[in-house]
C-alpha cells in the first residue's frame, strides 16, 4: 500500500533509535519544516488569508503575479540553502582534528541539496520570476502569449522545490552532487529513494523551465509593441531573449538524462552502468550538455539587471548597446560548444581536451566586452551609489576576478591539477554569487518599487550589502588557496592543520552572508512597515528609462491603459525629455485579460503526489497522479471561455487618476530620490543635456 | 500590409478580423518552438542511440542479429499514410469544410497511427520473445528501446489527443481554437513522421548494413 515508506523512513526515528549530533542536525531541520508549515497554516487560518492566497495568487495567470510568486519561492528555498551552506562550513572548521558533527552521509546529503537548491530552486526561479515580472512590461505588452502555460510552469517548479523539502523529514536526499553522476548514482551503489528524490525533483523543474523558455521566447518575438524593433528592446528583454533560447535547447538534454537514469534505476536498463554496455560518460556528456549553457541561462538575466542598473544611476543611455546584444548572442551560442571543460580528466585525447579549452576562453572575450560596456556607461555619468549600483561595482570587481579563475580553468593543464579541488569550488561561488545572486539583490531593490508601489529601505540596503560583499570575499577567496593546498571538495574531514585558519575564515565569511541575509529580511520587513513615507506611488522612483516606468506602481492588472508605441530605445526616457511622457490617450478600449485558472495548481499538486508515489514506490499513487494531470489538461481544454473583459470606463477612471497624480505633483531630483519626497515622479536630469546626448547617440550608432 | 499577406498559410479560420489571425500565428508559432525542444530531445536519443548502438552491444545481440527490415518496411508505409491522410483532413478543414469528410479522414489517421502502434509492439514482441532482446540486456538494447519507444510513446500520445479533439469537433463544433489545436496536431504528427524516417534510415538501414 505504502510502497517503502515506513514509519522508519521519518527524519525523528533516526534521532530517537540512533541518537547522535548528526541525527539532531537532520531532525532539527525537519522539524523546521514541520513547524513551519504547521505555523503557516494557522497563520494563514487566523487572518483568514486561505481565500485570498487561492483566488489572488495560487489560481492567478496574471505574468506579474505569477513572477513575484517565483521570487518568494526563489527566496524561500535560498534560506535553506545558505543555512545549509553555513552548517557544511561550520563542520569544516569542527572537523579539524576529529571527525566533526556531521556523519559523511549527512554531508553528502547536505552538499547535494545545497548545490540542487541552489541551481534548481533559488537561481532558477529567480531569474524565471524577475524575467516573468519586467519583460512583458519592458515591451509595452499586456502579458506573455501563454498565460495559463506561465502558471503551469511555476507549479511544476513547486511541485519539484516541494519535493526537496518533504526530503528533510521523509526518508533522506542524494548523496550524489547535484550533477548526480553515475554509477555512484546508479542502483547499486545508491539503492535508498535518495537518488530518486533528485531526479524527480529535477525533472519536474526542468519541464517547467522548458515550457517557460517557449513562452518566453514566442512572447519577445511576438507581443512587442508598435515601434519596439529588436534593437530597440531595453538590455534586460535581450537577455531575456538569449535565456529563453538556451532553456529550450538545452533543458531536454537534462530531462532525458535524469529520465534515463530512472530507467537505469526503475528498470534494470543498462545506460550509465559499470557493466552490460554500459556507459556513463554519456551521462557526462548529456548532464553538461544542460549545465553548461545552465549557467549562462543564469547569468545572462543578470547581466541584464546590471545594464540596466548601470544605465538608470548613471544617468545615461548604455554605452554600446550593439556591442552589448552582440555579446550576448555569442555567450550564447558559445556556451553550447564548452561543456566538455566539466570533465578534462576523464580521459579523452589532448586535442580534444585543447579545442574545448580553446572554446572555453574565448567566453571571456564578449563578456570582456560586456565589461569595458558598463564601465563605459559609467564614465561621464552622473554616478548615485543607491544599494543595486553598490552591488553594481562590487560585481565588476568580483566578476573579473571569478571569470580570470576560470580562463585558468579552461587550461586542461592546469585543470588536471585543480580539478575537484575547493579552487574549482571557490570559482563557481566566485562568478555565481557576485553575478547572479547578487544581480537578483539588486534587481529586488531595483524593481520592488514596480512590484509593491513602495521603496526598499536604503539604509538597511546598505548595511546588507556591506555584509554580503565582504562576507562573501571572506566566504570564497579562502578557497582558492586551500583548493592550492590540496583540499578537496565534498569532503566531510581534514587532516592538514595548515587548512585550519582558512577554513576559520571562511566560516567567519559565511557567517557575515547569513547576517547580510538577516538585515535583507530586515530591509523588507522595516519596509513593509514604513510604506507610506517610502511609498511611490506614480511609478517612476529611479528616472527610469524603459517603459515599465511610464505606469502606475504597483503596475495594474492590464499593464498599459493603452498599448505604447514607441520611437528610439530608451522610450521614456526619451518622453520624458521631449515632454511627451504621460500623455492621455485618445481614446480607450476594452481590455481582455486571461481568466483565473485552477489547473496550474491541480496540476502541480498531482504532479508532486506522483513523483512522491515513484520516490516511494508507490505505484498506484504514481498512476493516478500521472492520469490525473492529463486529466486536468483534456477536462480543461474544453472550456473556451477563457478570458474576461475589462470595461474601458474602468481602464478610464484608473488612468485618468494616475495621470491627474502625476501632473500634480512635484516631481524629485536625482538628489532627493532616496528621500520620503520621492512619490515617483522624477524631474529629468539636466534635461536639455542628455536629450543632446541622447540624439548624439543615435547619429553615433547610425554613422557607425 | 494586407489582410491575406497576415494570413498564415496553414490556417484558415475563415472570415475574421486579422487580430485573430494574429493571435493564432502567436499559436503555431509557438508550437513550432515546442517541436524544436522536442527535436532536441529526439537527436539527444539519437546521439545516445549512435554510442551505444556500437560501443554498448556487451555480450548481447547486435543490431544485425536482430533487425528484420521487411514489418519495419510496412511501419513506415503505415506511418507515411497516416501523414498523407492527416494532410486530407486538414486541406478539408481549410477548403470543404464538409464535417462527416473530416471525420472520416480523421478517423482513418487514427486507425493507421494505432496500426503502426500495434506493428511496432509486435516488432518488440518478436525481439524478445525469438531474440532474447530485451532492454535489460544490453546497453545498446536499452537505447533502442528507448529511442523507438520513446517515439511510440509520442504517436500514442497524438491518437489520445486525436481522440479528444474528434470529440471537441463532435461537441463544441469546427470553432477557432478547436481548429488550430487540430493544426498543431497535424504538425506534431508530421514530425514524428520525420523522426521515423530519421529512425528508419539511421536505426534499421544503417544497422543491418553495418
Amino acid at each position: 500500500m505504502f510502497g517503502r515508506l515506513t514509519w522508519d523512513s521519518l527524519v525523528f526515528s533516526g534521532a530517537i533509535e540512533n541518537p547522535s549530533a548528526s541525527e539532531f542536525v537532520a531532525s532539527g531541520a525537519g522539524s523546521v519544516v514541520v513547524l513551519g508549515g504547521i505555523a503557516l497554516f494557522i497563520l494563514l487560518a487566523v487572518m483568514k488569508w486561505w481565500r485570498p492566497l487561492w483566488t489572488d495568487w495560487l489560481t492567478s495567470v496574471d505574468h506579474k503575479k505569477v513572477g513575484i510568486m517565483y521570487i518568494v519561492l526563489a527566496i524561500v528555498m535560498f534560506l535553506r540553502a545558505v543555512i545549509e551552506a553555513a552548517v557544511m562550513r561550520s563542520q569544516q572548521l569542527a572537523a579539524y582534528d576529529g571527525a566533526g558533527y556531521l556523519s559523511a552521509d549527512h554531508f553528502g546529503q547536505l552538499f547535494t541539496t545545497h548545490g540542487t537548491i541552489m541551481i534548481f530552486f533559488v537561481a532558477m526561479p529567480f531569474i524565471t520570476g524577475l524575467m516573468n515580472y519586467v519583460m512583458p512590461l519592458q515591451i509595452g505588452a499586456r502579458d506573455v502569449s501563454f498565460p495559463r502555460l506561465n502558471a503551469i510552469s511555476l507549479m511544476l517548479t513547486v511541485a519539484g522545490a516541494i519535493l526537496v523539502m518533504i526530503s528533510l523529514v521523509v526518508g533522506k536526499f542524494s548523496t550524489g552532487g547535484w550533477t548526480a553522476y553515475p554509477p555512484y548514482t546508479g542502483i547499486e551503489f545508491s539503492p535508498g529513494e535518495g537518488v530518486d528524490y533528485w531526479i524527480w525533483a529535477v525533472t519536474l523543474g526542468s519541464i517547467g523551465s522548458t515550457l517557460t523558455g517557449i513562452n518566453f521566447a514566442v512572447t519577445i518575438y511576438k507581443k512587442r509593441c508598435p515601434g519596439m524593433n529588436l534593437f530597440r528592446m531595453p538590455m534586460f528583454t535581450w537577455t531575456t531573449l538569449c535565456t529563453s533560447i538556451l532553456m529550450i535547447f538545452a533543458m531536454a538534454p537534462l530531462t532525458a538524462a535524469s529520465l534515463m537514469l530512472a530507467l537505469d534505476r526503475y528498470a534494470d536498463f543498462h545506460f550509465f552502468t559499470n557493466g552490460d554496455g554500459g556507459n556513463m560518460m554519456n551521462f557526462a556528456n548529456l548532464f553538461w550538455l544542460f549545465g553548461h549553457p545552465e549557467v549562462y541561462i543564469l547569468v545572462l538575466p543578470a547581466f541584464g539587471v546590471w545594464s540596466e542598473v548601470v544605465s538608470t544611476f548613471s544617468g545615461k543611455r548604455i554605452y554600446g548597446y550593439t556591442s552589448l546584444v552582440c555579446a550576448t548572442m555569442c555567450i550564447a551560442v558559445f556556451s553550447f560548444c564548452v561543456w566538455l571543460h566539466h570533465f578534462f580528466t576523464m580521459g579523452q585525447s589532448a586535442g580534444v581536451n585543447a579545442a574545448f579549452g580553446i572554446a572555453t576562453m574565448l567566453i571571456g572575450i564578449p563578456t570582456g566586452v560586456k565589461i569595458y560596456d558598463w564601465m563605459l556607461t559609467m564614465y561621464r555619468g552622473r554616478i548615485r551609489f543607491t544599494v543595486p549600483m553598490l552591488f553594481h561595482i562590487n560585481f565588476l570587481f568580483m566578476f573579473v576576478l571569478g571569470g580570470s579563475t576560470g580562463i585558468l580553468l579552461a587550461n586542461p593543464t592546469i585543470d588536471f591539477q585543480v580539478h575537484n579541488s575547493l579552487f574549482l569550488v571557490a570559482h563557481f561561488h566566485n562568478v555565481i554569487i557576485p553575478g547572479v545572486l547578487f544581480g537578483m539583490f539588486a534587481a529586488v531593490q531595483f524593481w520592488f518599487p514596480k512590484a509593491f508601489g513602495f521603496r526598499l529601505h536604503e539604509g538597511l540596503g546598505r548595511k546588507a550589502f556591506w555584509f554580503l560583499a565582504p562576507g562573501f570575499v571572506l566566504a570564497f577567496f579562502p578557497l582558492y588557496w586551500i583548493g592550492m593546498m590540496g583540499a578537496t571538495r565534498r569532503t566531510a574531514t581534514w587532516a592538514d592543520p595548515a587548512y585550519h585558519i582558512w577554513f576559520a575564515i571562511a566560516m567567519l565569511g559565511a557567517a557575515m552572508i547569513l547576517a547580510g541575509t538577516a538585515l535583507l529580511i530586515a530591509q523588507v520587513v522595516v519596509s513593509v512597515k514604513r510604506r507610506k513615507e517610502l511609498a511611490v506611488p506614480l511609478g517612476d522612483p529611479w528616472d527610469g528609462r524603459s517603459l515599465e516606468w511610464s505606469i502606475p506602481a504597483p503596475a495594474p492588472s492590464w499593464n498599459f491603459a493603452v498599448v505604447p508605441t514607441v520611437f528610439s530605445q530608451d522610450a521614456f526616457d526619451a518622453a520624458k525629455c521631449n515632454g511627451t511622457a504621460y500623455q492621455a490617450p485618445a481614446k480607450y478600449e476594452d481590455i481582455h485579460v486571461p481568466r483565473n485558472s485552477a489547473i496550474a495548481p491541480l496540476i502541480g499538486l498531482f504532479a508532486c503526489a506522483s513523483a512522491f508515489g515513484l520516490i516511494w514506490h508507490i505505484w498506484w499513487l504514481a498512476i493516478i497522479g500521472f492520469v490525473m494531470v492529463w486529466a486536468v489538461v483534456i477536462v480543461s481544454s474544453f472550456n473556451l471561455d477563457t478570458e474576461e473583459t475589462i470595461p474601458a470606463d474602468v481602464v478610464r477612471a484608473q488612468n485618468e487618476a494616475f495621470l491627474e497624480a502625476v501632473r500634480n505633483a512635484p516631481g524629485v531630483t536625482r538628489d532627493d530620490e532616496t528621500s520620503s519626497a520621492n512619490q515617483g515622479k522624477a524631474v529629468p536630469e539636466r534635461h536639455e543635456n542628455r536629450f543632446a546626448q541622447n540624439m548624439k547617440g543615435n547619429m553615433t550608432e547610425a554613422t557607425t | 500590409m494586407k489582410l491575406y499577406q497576415r494570413l498564415h498559410p496553414g490556417v484558415n479560420l475563415g472570415p475574421t478580423d486579422p487580430e485573430s489571425h494574429e493571435e493564432a500565428e502567436e499559436k503555431i508559432f509557438g508550437f513550432w518552438i515546442f517541436l524544436m525542444s522536442d527535436l532536441v530531445l529526439f537527436s539527444v536519443l539519437f546521439a545516445t542511440y549512435a554510442a551505444m548502438s556500437i560501443q554498448g552491444v556487451a555480450q548481447g545481440p547486435s543490431p544485425k542479429d536482430i533487425f528484420d527490415l521487411s514489418p519495419v518496411f510496412l511501419e513506415t508505409m503505415v506511418l507515411l499514410a497516416s501523414s498523407f491522410t492527416f494532410g486530407l483532413a486538414i486541406l478539408e478543414l481549410k477548403y470543404r469544410k464538409n464535417q462527416r469528410r473530416l471525420a472520416l479522414w480523421l478517423t482513418l489517421t487514427g486507425l493507421l497511427g494505432a496500426l503502426f502502434v500495434g506493428l511496432e509492439l509486435n516488432d518488440y514482441r518478436i525481439l524478445l520473445a525469438e531474440h532474447g532482446a530485451a532492454p535489460q540486456t544490453s546497453g545498446f538494447l536499452s537505447a533502442y528501446y528507448l529511442l523507438t519507444g520513446t517515439h511510440a510513446l509520442h504517436v500514442s500520445v497524438a491518437i489520445i489527443w486525436l481522440i479528444v479533439l474528434a470529440v471537441q469537433l463532435a461537441t463544441l463544433g469546427p470553432v477557432g481554437p478547436v481548429k488550430l489545436r487540430l493544426m498543431r496536431l497535424a504538425l506534431f504528427w508530421h514530425m514524428l513522421d520525420i523522426i521515423w524516417i530519421g529512425i528508419f534510415t539511421f536505426v534499421y538501414l544503417y544497422g543491418v548494413v553495418l
